[in-house]
């Protein structure tokens, strides 16, 4: 069994991303904890971070580009820093929140409504 | 010579701005002295009486050079774009005839005052408004630039309101200034719509400009049929004189203004600022002579018929007062008319004895008002002349002033305008203007005869007025009398006084001695039948007004001028403020209040769409940007489709 052949391509990664992604979204839109929302979100952003690191990794070409470019590397990272001021944030106001209404339901966060 | 005289004459800015500071230290300052008010306010108007003076002394020693070069000095206002307003003083023989008759005429006013308005709680205020008045009246005739006289020309609207309304605690008062300024100010429309086309039509709003203009080389285009540019701006121009001045249409303000303090109605009512009107058609005299000769004709048919239906009303009129106020209408449409039939000269002149005499004959009826308690009706005197013998004298040299009997000052200038009227064609002015001296010479001596001759009423106790009434009386008679000598030298008035289209030689006529005769008559006469009438009564007012009662009815009315106005401003205005309220009402506040409403109702709607529910939100979000990306995949040409922009061909 030639190993070099069973290389993964970057398809793969894409559909992984993709998988990865939609399952977030679901959580997003069909989750009633909103902790269990925020952790879809925190899906969906790894999802993009992988499509990030992929074409990364497929997109460069040893014979243009004699150095490896870090570009989607620096991108997944800037997610990730992002990702988590983005969570304190959120989690701060969900502890508020419930302080305040004692629910974590977001069918319940509809005092914004007309 | 006149280089000396030049730079006194560009001192004149001073003659109107020292009233101007007067009413400003009455208002601020000295409000609550009477005393310092009322001295303030003389000191100054005697002050710019004296350098008008002296400006008119030097403007008669500079002889023939300043007829032909007026003194312009002007420092520059506004310049907007294109739009260049300098603020100045023309001086020239005109200008300098204005600043002697209202300084002397408004001074003496003042003087009178002291006495008339002695006790008056708001003296402070009367003289705050007196030095305003005199200060704007004298800016307008220094004015070097249409809009600038414009703004005086309102200043002295505002005065005349505010001095008419000035026992504003009486509602006719109040009805009369109102009425005064609402009236005038339709003429002022006409007046700013002709300054207006005159600036975009000429560039310049410049007086010495304008005429040099249409002097030199200006190409008169058809507008309207055959109503040239020209003759457009002329009628919109005359409409500010016909307000203004109380001529046919629009007089029905001046009778009414009489509500004011009597030396108000001496001052502006009489002398000084219902002549602004035919100052300004002197002033613009270069645009009615280049215009169709019809605007003329019409100035002079307007005046004409001003002057004989006035002095028709005057006839039968029993308030002293009003029957002056008529005299006053009908001796404008005399300038009017004066100026319609191209006497330029003729129609200042009887400007100037006329601001004498008419002036003259206010304070002398303020006098017999005072005297008589505030009584105005003459049938209610009678005998004045023994108990009151300045204020009788002087009046008796008013009548014979305004009768034109020689040698008083209304002599010479009647004379001058009638000859004119005949020599220049106008046989039908002529005549109308002959029997309207009859008139004028009948009502005045109506007015004499029965209010100071004939036995004392019992009940009555007149005493002669104070001194300070009674001097200005007697300066005023003295240029009653003597004001008229100015058509007899050889540099006379006309010489100064006259206008001068370019090229043109000047000649003026020499009293016609024929036609001063039968002037002369038709005055005589109206005082001789007022005399049989009135004095011997061997016909009797009454039996006359017995024959005719119709006619008597319609005079004293005054034709019903004022119910037929009030008639049009009910029925037609009103009906048609109906119209245009249900209009208003159910078409405009209709379309605003249906926006509102769909406005509200699509709003209504619409937040039911705001659940507030954040995973709404997010899948709308969401399946949006699914429905975007898949146009922008698969359908390049169906966005394009869609794109509104791309429909109009505005995107490739």
């Amino acid at each position: 069994m030639n190993l070099s052949n069973l290389s993964v391509g970057l398809s793969t990664y894409l559909l992984v991303g993709a998988m990865l992604f939609s399952l977030g979204l679901y959580g997003v839109f069909a989750k009633r904890n909103i902790i269990a929302i925020l952790m879809s979100i925190e899906l969906m952003l790894n999802a993009v971070n992988i499509n990030f690191v992929a074409f990364n990794r497929f997109i460069w070409n040893q014979k243009i580009d004699v150095h490896y470019i870090l570009t989607g590397h620096v991108a997944a990272l800037f997610v990730i820093v992002v990702a988590a001021a983005e969570v304190a944030v959120g989690l701060a106001l969900v502890i508020t929140i419930y302080r305040n209404r004692q629910t974590t339901n977001v069918d319940e966060f509809n005092w914004l409504k007309w | 010579m006149f280089k000396e005289m030049h730079d006194l004459f560009r001192w004149a800015w001073l003659i109107p701005a020292l009233p101007f500071l007067s009413f400003l230290l009455i208002a601020f300052v000295t409000k609550r002295s009477k005393g310092l008010s009322s001295t303030v306010s003389i000191l100054a108007i005697l002050t710019s009486l004296g350098m008008a003076i002296a400006i008119v002394i030097g403007i008669i020693r500079s002889g023939a050079e300043i007829v032909e070069h007026p003194v312009i000095s002007s420092v520059n206002w506004l310049n907007i774009g294109g739009l260049k307003i300098d603020f100045g003083t023309v001086i020239d023989p005109l200008s300098g005839m204005m600043l002697f008759v209202v300084c002397l005429v408004a001074s003496m006013v003042q003087i009178y005052s002291l006495g008339y308005m002695h006790g008056d709680k708001g003296w402070s205020r009367y003289y705050a408004y007196q030095s305003l008045f005199a200060s704007s009246m004298l800016g307008m005739v220094l004015a070097t630039n249409l809009l600038q006289l414009f703004i005086f020309w309102e200043l002295v609207g505002l005065c005349s309101y505010l001095l008419i309304g000035f026992w504003y605690f009486k509602v006719s008062a109040r009805e009369a200034a109102k009425k005064a300024f609402m009236t005038t100010r339709v003429g002022d429309f006409g007046l700013l719509l002709g300054i207006l086309f005159l600036y975009t039509k000429f560039g310049t709003l410049d007086f010495a400009a304008l005429s040099a203009i249409l002097n030199n080389n200006f190409q008169d285009i058809a507008l309207i049929g055959t109503a040239s540019y020209v003759t457009v701006m002329a009628f919109l121009v005359f409409m500010g004189p016909v307000g203004k001045s109380g001529q046919f249409p629009l007089h029905v303000w001046l009778p009414d203004a009489m509500e004011g303090p009597t030396p108000v109605s001496a001052l502006i009512h009489a002398a000084t600022m219902v002549v602004a009107g035919v100052y300004l058609v002197a002033r613009m005299y270069f645009l009615f002579d280049h215009a169709d000769p019809i605007a003329l004709q019409f100035v002079a048919g307007l005046g004409a018929f001003t002057a004989i239906f006035a002095a028709s009303i005057a006839i039968a009129q029993d308030d002293i007062k009003r029957i002056l106020a008529f005299s006053t209408l009908s001796q404008l449409g005399y300038m009017m008319f004066a100026l319609g039939v191209g006497s330029y000269s003729g129609s200042m002149f009887h400007l100037m004895t006329h601001a004498f005499f008419k002036a003259l004959m206010f304070l002398g009826a303020g006098s017999v008002i005072y005297a008589m308690h505030h009584k105005q009706d003459i049938w209610e005197m009678g005998g004045l002349w023994k108990k009151m013998p300045i204020t009788g004298w002087t009046f008796f040299i008013g009548i014979m002033a305004i009768s034109g009997v020689p040698p008083f000052a209304g002599f010479f200038s009647k004379d001058e305008i009638l000859a004119n009227a005949l020599h220049n064609g106008h046989p039908i002015i002529y005549g109308v203007g002959l029997f309207t001296a009859f008139l004028t010479a009948f009502y005045m001596s109506r007015l004499f005869f029965v209010a100071f001759c004939g036995p004392e009423k019992p009940e009555n106790h007149p005493h002669e007025s104070p001194w300070s009434m009674t001097i200005p009386l007697m300066i005023l008679a003295f240029f009653s009398v003597v004001g008229g000598w100015a058509a007899l030298p050889e540099h006379n008035f006309a010489y100064f006084v006259h206008y001068l289209p370019l090229g043109h030689e000047f000649e003026h006529e020499a009293i016609d001695w024929g036609l001063a005769g039968i002037s002369v008559l038709a005055g005589l006469l109206g005082i001789g039948l007022a005399y049989i009438i009135y004095i011997k009564k061997a016909i009797a007012a009454e039996s006359i007004v017995a024959r005719f009662p119709r006619i008597y009815k319609l005079l004293q009315n005054k034709y019903y001028v004022d119910e037929l106005y009030l008639w049009i401003i009910k029925y037609v205005m009103g009906g048609l403020a109906n119209v245009l309220y249900w209009f208003d009402i159910y078409v405009v506040d209709g379309i605003i209040n249906g926006i509102a409403f769909i406005t509200r109702g699509s709003a209504k709607t619409l937040r039911r769409t705001s659940t507030g529910q954040l995973q709404t939100y997010a899948m709308v979000f969401f399946f949006a940007v699914v429905v975007i990306f898949m146009v922008f995949a698969f359908g390049e040409g169906q966005l394009t489709s869609l794109n509104p922009l791309a429909t109009l061909g505005g995107v490739k």
